[in-house]
């Protein structure tokens, strides 16, 4: 027992599939390169897997040398498990939001609203179109309105 | 759906300098049609993702529904659209 080399693959590998998904949040999150195709996510994901896999391998194939024979399926399951579970997320989770049958097309005006901006000032569209721009003498070609979530 | 006071403090940690507005009553939100139910945090209602370019009579010239919320619209897309304004 005491010869066995430790089996690295299989915790390397486990590793790599438990920062996968916080890495795609805290950090490629932020770049649309790495946001709408996640490929870099699914790279720590195949390479990790891919440890695992080799991992369990060595526990079944050189017992004398590498432990792990109860340890890598477990380890391997979570790993597939978080990775099923971040194809979920990007391929069907993100998706799930209303159709907007009812927004207005191209061609359609836009329905004026007021709402109160930073400094509690009221702001409408029509005012945001018809008003000079600050250092203008001339209202703004367009306004564009952007709706975010409500969080990012 | 933040408050003016939460929208402030985003807008000088980003530096953004356009108007940014609160709908805390989802007014706005409802008459372009993009309220999604309880998806917020809290179980409360916020906007699904969208953007418009509207020209300088008020016509919707350009839309972006996006079918996914991790992916908006780039600058360089929105940029493109807006030179096309007269």
């Amino acid at each position: 027992m005491n010869e066995r080399r430790r089996n690295w693959h299989l915790w390397a590998g486990f590793l790599l599939c438990l920062l996968a998904i916080p890495s795609y949040v805290l950090v490629f999150v932020k770049f649309p390169v790495t946001r709408d195709v996640p490929w870099v996510n699914f790279l720590i994901f195949a390479a990790g897997l891919l440890l695992l896999v080799s991992g369990v391998r060595r526990a079944f194939r050189q017992p004398e040398q590498y432990g792990g024979k109860i340890a890598g399926p477990i380890l391997g399951a979570l790993g597939l498990a978080l990775a099923g579970f971040f194809c979920f997320l990007v391929f069907y989770g993100t998706k799930q939001i209303p159709a907007a049958a009812g927004a207005p097309r191209v061609g359609q005006k836009a329905p004026d609203f007021t709402l109160v901006d930073t400094s509690h000032q009221q702001v409408s569209l029509a005012g945001l179109l018809s008003e000079p721009l600050p250092n203008s003498q001339t209202p703004p070609k367009g306004v564009l309105l952007v709706f975010y979530r409500g969080y990012w | 759906m933040d408050s003016p006071e939460e929208s402030r403090d985003l807008c000088k940690k980003a530096g953004y300098t356009y108007p940014f507005l609160s709908d805390p009553d989802t007014d706005a939100i409802r008459k372009y049609d993009l309220l999604h139910r309880g998806a917020g945090v809290d179980g409360h209602d916020i906007a699904r993702p969208a953007e418009f370019l509207v020209d300088a009579s008020g016509v919707v010239r350009w839309v972006n529904l996006t079918d996914d919320f991790r992916v908006r619209a780039r600058p360089d897309q929105i940029l493109e659209q807006a030179k096309l304004l007269k």
